[in-house]
């Protein structure tokens, strides 16, 4: 057991942060353009859980770091390159069944995520995800009885939701991979085998796949980078969006 | 029905352990279970309820407005059926 660096557990936590953000951002884009109102309303709530969990984890990462940054200091005032998010979360919404392919894979794994931080030796990062566990729990609920009703819907819906799952899978590859930062958690206990949750996102992943009449893609070549913070262009998009209003009016607040 | 065909649900939600469900409102939804994700989703969005019961707008049997007379005005001079002639100690909540 060692004791990690302030660095890398900073880094650590604030990853996640920022796939809870900027997954939420993405859900947010939805607000009153849902293809129901019903749907319109669920997407919402599942996008504030996600900025919730995000401001935990920014607040805490803030804290670990000590240079008096804050969780809005994080989310606003940070470039492209210093947003640690996985690429999958930053892919757009296109439509509806993109949208809930993305959110699907991404729930799975952030389920087995929190999961086993429950038993983190971080009580901090551990007493967050207890919260984002039930919340997590539902959004991955509500993301696989979609995949069910649109794989095994009709010819058009299975058809869009197969060409989005076999478009968006070459970003699940990331998931897993252990970098630096990921050995040094698992190493003090803090963190999460990423390799060994892999197992049970695959379970869940394929029964779901499998009663919605999808078939599971080929793993070929897997994009990566977001965790070091090489980017696609769409986080670019994401960022002018959501911090506009700080980077024109520094400081601004009502 | 919606443009899609989506039927509609009516939404129940018990507030609270030892009450009844009370008619919240309804939605429409693919099929019962996401009724029931949707009725979470907006019906206890801010603490409503503990339970959820949904059932197909169309499994309801109402009564017609105008047998309104036939139907309840005979128990109005009756009276002796109301248990209004006990009191009721304060401790004993939701009669």
């Amino acid at each position: 057991m060692t004791t990690p660096t302030k660095e890398a557990l900073f880094e650590y936590v604030l990853r996640m942060g920022d796939n809870s953000l900027v997954l939420g951002h993405r859900l947010s884009e939805w607000c009153g353009h849902g293809p129901e109102l019903e749907e319109d309303i669920a997407l919402t709530n599942i996008a504030l859980d996600l900025i919730g969990q995000a401001r935990l984890l920014l607040a805490y990462a803030g804290e670990i770091e000590g240079k008096d940054r804050s969780e809005d200091d994080l989310a606003y005032l940070r470039d492209g390159m210093d947003y640690k998010n996985l690429l999958i979360v930053e892919q757009p919404n296109q439509d509806y069944s993109y949208t809930i392919v993305r959110q699907f894979l991404y729930d799975a794994f952030n389920f087995e995520l929190y999961s086993r931080l429950l038993e983190s030796k971080d009580q901090h990062l551990a007493s967050i995800a207890a919260k984002a566990l039930k919340e997590t729990s539902y959004h991955r609920r509500h993301s696989a009885q979609w995949i069910v009703r649109l794989g095994d819907g009709t010819q058009m819906s299975h058809e869009k939701v197969q060409q989005a799952l076999d478009e968006l899978w070459m970003y699940t590859g990331e998931m897993f991979d252990m970098d630096e930062v990921d050995e040094g958690m698992l190493e003090a206990g803090i963190g999460v085998d990423l390799e060994a949750i892999r197992h049970h996102w695959d379970e869940h992943v394929n029964a779901v796949l499998e009663e919605a009449t999808l078939e599971r893609p080929q793993d070929a070549w897997m994009m990566s980078g977001g965790k070091a913070g090489k980017h696609s262009e769409h986080l670019g998009y994401i960022l002018a969006d959501l911090q506009y209003l700080q980077r024109a009016y520094p400081g601004a607040a009502w | 029905m919606t443009q899609h065909g989506w039927p509609l649900f009516e939404v129940f939600i018990r507030s609270k352990s030892g009450l009844s469900h009370k008619h919240a409102g309804s939605l429409h939804a693919a099929d019962a279970e996401m009724a029931l994700l949707n009725a979470r989703d907006i019906y206890t969005r801010r603490k409503e309820g503990v339970s959820i019961w949904v059932v197909e707008s169309k499994a309801i049997t109402a009564s017609d407005p105008h047998d309104k007379d036939s139907l309840f005005e005979p128990a109005d001079d009756k009276i002796y059926r109301h248990p209004t002639f006990y009191s009721i100690p304060d401790e004993v909540k939701n009669i």
